[in-house]
């Protein structure tokens, strides 16, 4: 019995790997504040949506197959919740009643298996309930097949037959068992005492009066006695009992399948709601396929910035163009950095099958995300700024594919302008010639005037938007480098402050 | 979980009485081996008064607990953390982060470390302190415990453990030879202390109760519903006998069948009650140990454990340049003045990073300093990876390791005792933080020249990169200027040529480069002119990252 929420023929592999880049990703796009707001603290969901999220796919009917189900969850959210309480609810039952199978002894291994299925076919129970009454508000491929399995195998013909298998395995009349003896009759090495045989009998010596002695008594509640007799009755039962555990083992990690196929989904409901309180813009976005496609987007948002300030922030727009390279300047603090984590960001949402924080976002699928985000001053001293840069950045080059996307955020500053834009130029020119996509915030001024100045139509410039007063709107509009970046604004601002003081 | 010295946890071992020397008058009574004694002079050491009047020239600073804000720039906290690495419970971070501002207490601090530094007495109080962490664990486990007999047995062990301590100590350091005013007022205190009554007749009841206990024996008959317990009564290990019935029959080697029972220190309730019927059957014994630690709950002198903590400040330093001192490595006792800004050192070297490679056995380059005249900042510009923040660090580490009063990195050194250390290097952008990065800079380097005062460090280390080059000209020039008008010593790391000529308080030093092959590093910091002389792209091309490169490199 398989669930295949995520796939359409596959289960979905908790073991399979990270990019390489995961932390990078992680760190540079701000993807724990949208991770967090999925899991609502919950660490099995930050496991499931951190894998979902950063394990893309590739193929745009994969994509769909997903957007559609998420569709579904959003419009039948209490029912889907439902159904992932289920395997939480089991959960909740195996710690509530200590139920679990870890006992050396078949006794208790049978018992504690007829409890634990007892358990779990009011679960199962209630699963049908559920499919029962709500398969026919479901769409999607993947909830219509997923309901006809449960009403197929979960049929009251089963309920029955398991019914009476565990009436029969609590042995109302007794356990009917034959036995051999065994070797090892003798325990372990205590050491051994032999009393002294005096004169005279055991009660004779007990109540002479030259040996002092005390003696304890322990409570008949005391398990240590009860034990030995269980142990017989145990021989007896071992084979049924160990069939049982695996019985209950099976559905176990059925439900644990079932938690594992669906959280993703319960991540997106969670992010789906948060959002749409704070009024941030949400979209289902058009995977393309590489090569054919264009880049649109409008009103698209960092959904991790938004989650931070709690309000609907600043989205961009841009109408549909064949993008390969965009490079963004202009002033600091203009919302630079902001637009390329949201651009990072709705490329990954988009490929994972989930929703964008946009009114609308299209871009072609890509073969891998990688950043380039200047770093702080590497503590392990081994080497300078610049060297821990290009050694990043060789590391990204090792597992660049024609159809990736690199974000660079103000890269290879660490070193003069001159020298900085000349090796940026160089890295970008053979990036763009093997087909990667190039996202570039840089303060580089020669390096952003060498491309603005070819006027390809592939690429794009953006500037930091910022009024004649000085004033910021955190908006970007297109616009060619200039050469200042406004930091004489600031430095006035702040050290003649003093001075009115 | 092991006690510590925090003391805001009291613990047994802490909280406990001092011994007060009778009788005669001593010239220097021991007051802390970290620091000379400026109060006890005037006050009467009772109850420690809760505000005790501050004179100008107050030494003992409340300890801080935390690290002083220029530490990770300086990698001072990796220092600190390998100097305290396995001495947590001692709590000695506090000592390390708590600057000293008058030089006779760094001249106090120099000759005990002078006295103890590869000296006998280093191995003597090493193997004191040995003993006192036990005696420690002793203490916190009979704490722990639950059972009257079981407790009282470890709370006898601990102080067997004291006593021993003590009386090795003093009698190691009737020995050594001491020239420092720390040790020798300490010597003093111990001797008197281990040669008072009190502690004489402590040391007769604790051997005597060990040896009492040692001839305790009893047998246990254990039942189905319980058990009997007797004096041993020289019962015959049966064991032995039906071996020697059945040896005829063996044949050669068998199979082990004796299963692993986990061991440990613990009683269950069975045992707890079998030790408790064995002590009835030998109530003098048992009765002289309730009593015993009744008397003597409170058995470590006060002074004396703040001794064993203290003196890990010392110990734990000498432990950690030890290691680097093997690989050819060099340390000096710095002379600090609070005056003279004329300042130098030679052979120093990046403590923090030395201690890295030398464990990897990697080779480490030394760099000389030095200021003349009216020069006040050095201004490191050359080819990056040329060690030019190790260069920064270096010269911030060596001001506050001589400000601790401990030895410094180097053959011989001449430093400035600041009243405060002031650092800027690059910082992450952090989203939740909503100002420019720029402006964050500008903000904090401000408030840095609000604080700085003629007698500050100020390291600022490629600030304004971010920016473009126009602007991190101007912002660097006029930030350099306000320096040089307070007249601070300090570091700028930069790669901005043109601030290493400002003016003549600035001192250009330069990272260098082996001339026959650029991309080769020398990471020896010369002073010498800024020669416009980068070599970015030959790490470019190091890491095949040129034009050409790439274009092989990424595959369809």
């Amino acid at each position: 019995m398989k669930a295949h929420l995520m796939y359409k023929d596959r289960d979905f592999d908790l073991q399979k790997e990270l990019p390489v880049n995961e932390e990078e990703l992680i760190q540079d796009l701000e993807l724990n504040t949208l991770f967090n707001a999925m899991a609502l603290g919950d660490e099995f969901l930050l496991e499931v949506v951190k894998k979902a999220v950063l394990t893309s796919l590739n193929d745009p009917d994969e994509i769909r197959y997903r957007q559609d189900i998420l569709k579904d969850c959003i419009k039948n959210p209490s029912t889907v919740r439902e159904i992932y309480s289920i395997p939480l609810e089991s959960i909740k039952n195996k710690r509530k009643r200590w139920l679990g199978i870890f006992s050396r002894y078949p006794g208790a291994i049978l018992d504690s298996s007829i409890r634990m299925l007892s358990m779990f076919v009011e679960l199962l129970k209630k699963l049908r309930h559920i499919a029962d009454e709500n398969a026919d508000n479901f769409k999607s491929e993947g909830f219509r097949t997923f309901f006809s399995m449960i009403k197929k195998e979960l049929d009251d013909k089963f309920f029955s037959l398991v019914e009476a298998h565990l009436k029969r395995l609590n042995f109302p009349d007794g356990v009917l068992v034959s036995a051999e003896l065994g070797r090892g009759n003798e325990g372990t090495n205590y050491v051994l005492r032999k009393p002294n045989e005096k004169n005279g009998s055991w009660i004779k010596r007990i109540i002479s009066p030259k040996q002092l002695s005390y003696s304890f008594y322990i409570s008949p509640r005391d398990e240590h006695g009860a034990e030995a007799l269980s142990e017989l009755r145990d021989r007896g039962i071992n084979s049924v009992a160990n069939a049982l555990a695996q019985s209950a083992d099976h559905i176990d990690s059925f439900f644990e399948m079932l938690k594992v196929e669906l959280a993703f989904y319960m991540g997106s409901l969670n992010l789906y709601e948060q959002l749409n309180q704070i009024s941030a813009p949400v979209s289902f976005p058009v995977p393309l396929i590489p090569g054919k496609g264009k880049l649109s987007f409008k009103q698209l948002c960092d959904p991790s910035f938004a989650l931070t300030v709690k309000h609907k922030v600043v989205g961009n727009n841009l109408e549909e163009a064949s993008i390969r390279l965009m490079i963004i300047t202009g002033a600091n603090q203009g919302g630079k950095s902001t637009f390329l984590r949201s651009i990072g960001s709705a490329q990954l949402m988009m490929q994972c099958g989930m929703f964008t924080a946009a009114e609308a976002f299209s871009a072609e699928i890509c073969s891998g995300l990688f950043t380039h985000y200047k770093r702080e001053e590497d503590t392990a001293m081994e080497s300078g700024k610049l060297d821990e840069e290009l050694k990043r950045m060789s590391t990204i080059v090792d597992n660049l594919r024609p159809d990736s996307i690199v974000l660079f955020n103000e890269s290879f500053a660490a070193t003069n302008e001159r020298e900085g834009s000349e090796i940026a130029g160089q890295i970008v020119n053979a990036l763009l010639e093997k087909n990667v996509k190039v996202f570039f915030v840089t303060h580089l001024y020669a390096f952003a005037n060498e491309f603005a100045e070819k006027e390809h139509s592939n690429n794009l410039f953006l500037r930091a938007q910022r009024k004649p007063d000085g004033v910021r709107t955190f908006k970007l509009i297109k616009g060619e480098p200039l050469q200042t970046s406004y930091g004489e604004d600031l430095y006035q601002g702040i050290f003649k402050a003093e001075k009115r003081v | 979980m092991p006690i510590t010295f925090n003391q805001t946890i009291p613990t047994k071992a802490f909280s406990n009485q001092e011994y007060q020397p009778r009788g005669e008058t001593r010239p220097i009574p021991f007051r802390s081996i970290l620091y000379k004694t400026p109060k006890s002079q005037e006050e009467p050491e009772t109850k420690a008064t809760p505000k005790a009047p501050k004179t100008p020239n107050t030494i003992e600073k409340p300890e801080t607990s935390n690290a002083p804000e220029f530490f990770p720039d300086l990698n001072l906290d990796q220092i600190v953390d390998n100097i305290t690495a396995g001495k947590e419970e001692y709590n000695l971070k506090p000592f390390f982060y708590n600057s000293l501002s008058d030089i006779d207490t760094i001249k106090y601090r120099q000759e005990i470390i002078k006295d103890i530094d590869n000296t006998p007495l280093f191995q003597n109080i090493k193997s004191f302190a040995e003993k006192m962490i036990k005696m420690r664990r002793y203490l916190t486990l009979a704490d722990k415990l639950y059972y009257k007999y079981h407790k009282e047995g470890w709370f006898l062990e601990a102080a067997d453990l004291y006593c021993d301590a003590v009386t090795n100590l003093a009698e190691d350091l009737s020995t050594a030879e001491i020239n420092s005013r720390g040790l020798m007022s300490f010597r003093e205190y111990i001797q008197g202390y281990v040669n008072s009554e009190e502690f004489s007749a402590f040391i007769k009841e604790t051997k005597k109760l060990k040896a009492d206990l040692g001839t305790v024996k009893y047998s246990v008959l254990l039942k189905t519903n319980g058990g009997r317990v007797t004096k041993y009564q020289e019962e015959k290990d049966y064991t032995i006998e039906v071996e020697k019935t059945f040896e005829k029959f063996k044949q050669g080697a068998v199979k082990d069948y004796t299963v692993k029972l986990p061991t440990g220190t613990g009683m269950n309730h069975i045992e707890a009650k079998i030790l408790e019927l064995a002590a009835r059957l030998y109530p003098d014994i048992f009765s002289n140990l309730i009593s015993y630690s009744l008397k003597n709950a409170n058995f470590t002198d006060k002074k004396i454990t703040a001794f064993d903590r203290e003196i890990q400040f010392y110990i734990s330093y000498l432990e950690y340049i030890t290691i680097i001192k093997r690989a050819g490595l060099q340390f000096c006792y710095p002379q600090v003045s609070d005056n003279d800004k004329e300042i130098s050192a030679f052979e120093t070297f990046d403590t923090a990073l030395a201690y890295k490679l030398v464990i990897r056995d990697l080779p480490v380059v030394c760099n000389d300093f030095y200021t003349k005249g009216e020069e006040r900042i050095f201004v490191v510009t050359g080819p990056n990876q040329g060690g030019k923040t190790t260069f920064a660090r270096t010269f911030g580490q060596l001001h506050y390791l001589a400000s601790l009063g401990l030895p410094v990195p180097g053959r011989e050194a001449k430093l400035f005792l600041f009243d405060n250390i002031f650092t800027h290097f690059e910082k992450e952008e952090d989203i939740k933080n909503l100002r420019g990065k720029l402006q964050d800079d500008l903000v904090r380097i401000h408030d840095i020249l609000k604080k700085a005062t003629q007698d500050s460090i100020i390291i600022m280390n490629e600030i304004f990169s971010s920016t473009t080059l126009k602007d991190g000209l101007f912002l660097s020039r006029n930030i350099l200027k306000r320096i040089m008008k307070l007249d601070s010593l300090g570091v700028l790391v930069t790669f901005m040529d043109e601030l290493s000529s400002l003016s003549g308080k600035t001192v250009s030093m330069v990272s260098t480069v082996v001339p026959e092959n650029p991309t080769q590093r020398t990471y020896k910091i010369v002073r010498k002119p800024a020669d416009g002389l980068a070599y970015a792209l030959s790490i470019a091309e190091k890491y095949r990252l040129t034009y050409d490169s790439i274009k092989e490199r990424i595959k369809i």
